[in-house]
């Protein structure tokens, strides 16, 4: 089995990411540790909240530097809402903030429709709905899915960061987590150091 | 825009799911976690727990029993009833709670909305405006707050709500229909999700809700037979309305 952490630093509801994994047999532990982070199979970054606090959040814990390096070194990484938006180089959110860098790009607020944009929507390519609840959303570069015009998902390496909640997404969210489980255990199976590829979705 | 939603909602007094009319008259319809499990499984978009007495009898949200409802669920869970501050609401959300919502404390000093949007960002915070002949009331409908509706919705939204939950005291379990009108109103007075709730009774009602809002609140109609959640969603949507496809 693979180990699994979720990076606690004060911004969000870890406890639904550890419900949600325990469904699938799971038993994740939360860390506020680097080196937790950085040896972990999977690290997952959740996050509700502004950037800046969480930003500071990541930094007081030198958490920022232990998940870019074990990104750096093909380590699988999933970050979620919050966590794809301080993926990125930079966030207009709070008077701008300066990103992880682990992704091309910057989070700006949301300008059409209803904001905070809240609710079930498409993910495509594909056609399962996944929850969202976001004001701010990513352009960039690496997007590899995308919701009504929005960047739902990102990867780049071993990197892959979602806007919507898997841990709140029913069965959809089930089988993205499931899936992307299972990726992570493939990767760790014939562990050459080889960046693990696709998301979780088919 | 993301598709309609159909939120269950649970109003709890001593740790029993209860239901009224026009906010009174409670009988006990259920167990909160099995309700609550029952309806994430039936495909609700998301659930609404409202501690109902917390406000009333002045006495903070039962946290140990959020907790255990948000054991049981694969779906977003906003709480309400009782919170004054920050830390109650940190408390939820530490709880398991996704959002949190917000009414009479609201309207005694506006400003912990903005506070609550600083700390958990407004995606996190709910007003829950009680309102009859077009204005606000507080206290479980008991105290009116002599505010008028609009004015009170567009204020929390600048003060950093991020959704509104609309209830209409006179439609309030009457199954009669939704206050549409007042929906309508509030909807397109701000920019932020509206939930409309009070008077759901049939498939018919939902629809004319979603037609003004970006959900519907869900509680008498559903809470003697849970599994009406299903046979409801398909109703609406052979009203021509588009639901999440929950398999």
């Amino acid at each position: 089995m693979i180990d699994v952490v979720v990076c606690e630093y004060g911004a969000g509801n870890v406890r639904s990411v550890i419900v949600a994994l325990r469904r699938l047999g799971i038993e994740a532990k939360t860390t506020e540790e680097g080196d937790e982070v950085i040896g972990a199979d999977l690290a997952i970054l959740p996050g509700v909240g502004a950037a800046g606090s969480a930003m500071r959040g990541l930094k007081e814990r030198g958490l920022d530097e232990a998940l870019i390096k074990r990104v750096e070194g093909g380590r699988p990484t999933l970050g979620i809402c919050l966590g794809l938006q301080l993926a990125v180089e930079h966030s207009d959110e709070d008077e701008g903030v300066t990103g992880l860098g682990i992704l091309p790009g910057r989070a700006s607020l949301i300008r059409e429709g209803r904001v905070p944009r809240i609710g079930w929507a498409r993910v495509e390519p594909g056609d399962e709905a996944f929850y969202f609840a976001h004001s701010y959303a990513v352009e960039t570069s690496a997007a590899v899915g995308y919701s009504e015009g929005i960047v739902a998902e990102a990867a780049l390496g071993s990197f892959v960061g979602v806007q919507f909640h898997p841990e709140k997404s029913g069965n959809a969210g089930r089988r993205f987590l499931e899936r992307h489980i299972d990726r992570v255990v493939a990767w760790k199976a014939d562990s050459n150091g080889v960046p693990v590829s696709g998301t979780g979705r088919p | 825009m993301p598709l309609p939603r159909l939120i269950p909602c649970l109003d709890v007094a001593a740790g029993r799911v209860v239901k009224g009319v026009k906010f009174e008259g409670l009988r006990d319809v259920g167990d909160p976690v099995e309700l609550g499990a029952a309806y994430s499984d039936a495909g609700a978009d998301e659930l609404v727990f409202l501690d109902i007495k917390a406000t009333v009898e002045n006495r903070a949200s039962l946290v140990e029993l959020v907790e255990r409802v948000a054991e049981r669920l694969a779906i977003p869970y906003t709480v309400g009833g009782g919170v004054r501050s920050e830390e109650d609401a940190e408390r939820l959300l530490l709880g398991g709670a996704d959002k949190v919502s917000v009414n009479s404390a609201a309207v005694a000093d506006p400003a912990l909305l903005t506070r609550l949007a600083g700390l958990l960002g407004s995606q996190a915070v709910v007003i829950a405006i009680d309102t009859k002949a077009g204005g606000v009331y507080t206290h479980a409908g008991g105290r009116a707050a002599h505010r008028d509706t609009i004015e009170w919705a567009i204020e929390a939204q600048e003060r950093g709500a991020g959704e509104i939950l609309l209830t209409s005291i006179d439609a309030d379990g009457t199954r009669d229909g939704y206050d549409v009108e007042i929906t309508k109103r509030v909807a397109e007075a701000v920019s932020i999700p509206v939930i409309a709730s009070g008077g759901a009774g049939n498939n018919r009602h939902v629809a004319e809700a979603l037609g003004v809002a970006q959900a519907a609140l869900l509680a008498s109609i559903l809470h003697e037979n849970p599994d009406r959640l299903r046979t409801l969603r398909d109703e609406i949507r052979a009203d021509g309305i588009e639901l999440r496809d929950a398999a």
